[in-house]
């Protein structure tokens, strides 16, 4: 039986957007100039310029992954995006500084009114600085941080020296350079030894401006023994022209340390949406990804664990949905760099119409290594003939003394099993709705209440969008 | 007020299966249909319930007076009170019978109601406790690893619980063993009533000892040749269907 509440997030939400005042625009297109207007507005120590302009020309000089990756992606033109804006630089203290236009867009888009309370201890981000940042008191006297990017490296230097960009090096692949070299937005959050942070972190962001890439960069430190569990959700309004996403997430998790870092994203069909996440978990320490994508032209994104200590533990746990014309390439990456240390995926993907999911999954235990551990689930579900599915795992277990189990399953949702539904007076989307709900159902579970409960919304949405 | 079909032609491809059949079955009466393999019955059902593979060339479907064929889609023909219990049901992954049941339940209310889910699940139960299905199914995957006899069973279920004004059973017999046919035979007669017409397709006359039918019609080759009282069945049962055809040529 479901009691959860009924969220009410209107279809026409990826549709609108506001005028907003733009006091700091960096224009259109990316240069060494581009990047000193993002160092000067910012005021980034020389560190950071220094590291931006590396990481220029690492992304100027690197190719497009196209050899193994979408041929769509070469049509994005970067010169015509806009790299940088901000809202003003400082971040606004509380609520009532909050611009009123701002929070007309947190009403469109549907954060209800126990959601509402939630953001009294957000991060939100409006564009590409935060809008509104606040830490809740409780989580501030524990010691813990939790600000935005450009606030971490001003104030707490020392801690965001030692991890940034560590985890995910700047040439790691063309887009975590290019993040690298215009990154603004994003958390950075820092948990002190032992201390379980008893709410999940939030922040909510999305892109509101046209040709306007969106380069947050969150880095999450749990010291010792500590625990968080930190939650992202973006949706996007629908624009003419391709729109650029490209996050660089990183996670240090050390000795015993536990994140779970749970994302909900509903981009729009013109959304380029490449992302780069990864954690290190050291000894027994526990890395787990949840992560759910919804829309987007393009979504590639494979969320990794590095396993760096004894027995320590990553989890990816996905879901992603393709529509019509829409292209979901996703999957995980889970390096064993350590004795006795296990990992586990479960992706889920769903393909409607044109749309088209691919699973990438890389999993590598080395020769020296004893048991270790993988687990790999993927399932995908098709509804209608042209939609398709590809799997790539790639498993590279050396040693004898470790274990790896791979499973993989394609079900369909055929105009047959449809026709039974409505026979039954159910609606078409209703009945897709229906097998797409009860696909995902187990893993939406993991998920927080209002999450999950956002989540099998979004389907709803999707569902009777794609019947239309 | 009647179901009612009128020289009912339908196609799959460019192959014509029903070819002009009529055939009205009252409310509160219990009609059967008795035909050889591939004469057509389970296409009858299909093509008043909407399937998207054939194709309705001319005739139509009249339910209580409303014209099912201009309902575009399955559902909306469903909600004016039509059911099938298939021959053999869809299996949907995922879905369980409770979700499933209640969506359909859920589907019929106005815009904004929600279903009471304690009362739901009290009146599932006592249907199950009817029709004696472990109440464990709720939570399987509708005819998901479902032997032959539990999916009949299961849609009778369904209907028990979606209330149709008039359903067409195919062949909810086959697969039924001794105790399941007598018990979801009782099912069904809880069902006959005034406000209600059925319409069981079947090849044996033991359902029809159990169900028994007002009128018995005859299919061959996508039409109904003869009409009588339960007596036709038995006669069928006794000498098969050459006599049928021997004497619909004679009249021709
Ligand atoms: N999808 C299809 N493609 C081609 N022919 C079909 C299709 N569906 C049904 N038919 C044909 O239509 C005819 C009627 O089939 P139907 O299932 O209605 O028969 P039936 O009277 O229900 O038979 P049975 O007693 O065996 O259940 C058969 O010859 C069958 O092969
Ligand atoms: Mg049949």
């Amino acid at each position: 039986m479901e009691t959860k509440p009924d969220l009410n997030i209107d279809r026409s939400i990826g549709d609108f957007h506001y005028d907003v005042d733009y006091e700091f625009d960096a224009g259109i297109g990316l240069s060494e100039k581009t990047i000193d207007y993002i160092c000067d507005v910012k005021k980034d120590p020389d560190w950071i310029r220094e590291f931006r302009k590396e990481a220029l020309r690492k992304f100027n000089s690197m190719p497009m992954p196209t050899n193994w990756a979408s041929h769509d992606l070469d049509n994005i033109v970067f010169q015509n995006i806009r790299y940088y804006l901000s809202q003003g630089t400082e971040p606004k203290r509380s609520w009532d500084d909050v611009p009123e236009d701002v929070k007309r867009t947190f009403e469109r888009l549907g954060i209800p009114e126990q959601e509402r309370k939630f953001l009294a201890g957000v991060e939100a981000q409006f564009d590409s600085e935060a809008a509104y940042s606040n830490i809740k008191a409780a989580v501030g006297e524990q010691g813990v941080i939790f600000v935005g990017s450009t606030e971490g490296l001003h104030k707490h230097p020392e801690i965001f020296k030692k991890w940034f960009g560590k985890v995910i090096p700047t040439g790691d692949n063309k887009f975590s350079a290019l993040n690298s070299a215009v990154f603004s937005g994003g958390s950075f959050i820092y948990i002190p030894p032992g201390v379980k942070v008893k709410h999940p972190l939030q922040a909510y962001f999305r892109i509101n401006a046209e040709n306007f890439g969106q380069f947050e960069r969150t880095l999450i430190i749990a010291d010792e023994g500590s625990e968080v569990m930190y939650m992202e959700g973006c949706t996007a309004p629908k624009f003419e022209t391709s729109t650029l996403h490209s996050a660089v997430v990183e996670l240090v998790a050390l000795k015993g340390a536990k994140i779970q870092y749970i994302t909900v994203q509903n981009w729009s069909a013109n959304v380029f949406n490449l992302v780069t996440k990864r954690g290190l978990a050291h000894e027994e320490a526990e890395i787990k990804w949840i992560d759910c994508n919804i829309g987007s032209r393009l979504t590639m994104k494979y969320p990794g664990v590095i396993m760096k200590g004894r027995k320590a533990r990553g989890e990816v746990i996905s879901i992603a949905l393709a529509g019509d014309g829409q292209h979901q390439d996703t999957g995980a990456k889970m390096v064993h760099a350590a004795d006795e240390t296990t990992s586990n995926i479960v992706s889920k993907s769903i393909s409607l119409g044109s749309g088209r999911s691919t699973y990438r999954g890389l999993v590598q235990i080395g020769r020296h290594l004893k048991g270790c551990k993988n687990n790999t689930e993927c399932d995908a579900l098709l509804i209608n003939t042209e939609s398709r599915t590809d799997t790539y795992p790639a498993i590279t277990v050396r040693g004898k003394e470790n274990a790896c189990q791979h499973e993989a399953s394609v079900s369909k949702i055929s105009a047959e099993q449809i026709f039974y539904m409505q026979q039954r007076g159910i609606s078409k989307a209703a009945a897709m709705s229906l097998a797409v709900n009860g696909f995902v159902n187990d893993l939406v579970q993991q998920f927080p209440m209002e999450y999950s409960v956002e989540l099998k919304r979004l389907i709803d949405l999707e569902m009777e969008g794609s019947v239309g | 007020m009647s179901l009612k079909i009128e020289n009912l032609h339908a196609n799959i491809g460019d192959r014509e299966i029903l070819k002009g059949l009529n055939l009205e079955i009252p409310k509160g009466e219990v009609h059967a249909i008795m035909g050889k393999n591939g004469s057509g019955k389970s296409t009858l059902a299909k093509v008043m319930a909407g399937h998207p593979d054939y194709e309705v060339s001319i005739g139509q479907v009249l339910l209580d007076g409303l014209n099912l064929f201009e309902m575009e889609e399955p559902d909306q023909r469903a909600r004016t009170g039509l059911f099938v219990a298939f021959q053999y049901p869809m299996e949907v992954p995922g879905v369980t019978i409770a979700n499933f049941i209640r969506a359909a339940l859920q589907a019929r209310l106005p815009e904004g109601e929600e279903l009471d889910a304690v009362e739901y699940y009290h009146h599932l139960y006592e249907k199950m406790d009817m029709l004696k299905i472990d109440r464990k199914f709720t939570s399987r995957a509708v005819n998901e690893g479902f032997s032959g006899g539990e999916k009949k069973r299961c849609e009778i279920l369904q209907m028990a619980m979606l209330n149709p004004v008039y359903a067409v059973l195919d062949e909810t017999d086959s697969g039924l063993d001794i105790d399941a046919l007598r018990i979801v035979s009782e099912g069904v007669n809880a069902m006959r009533g005034p406000e209600r017409g059925l319409l069981v397709i079947t090849h044996y006359q033991r359902l029809l000892d159990y169900i028994v039918p007002d009128v018995v019609h005859v299919m061959v080759d996508g039409r109904i040749v003869m009409s009588g009282d339960k007596t036709l069945a038995h006669k069928l049962e006794a000498e098969g269907y050459d006599w049928v055809e021997k004497e619909i040529l004679q009249q021709a």
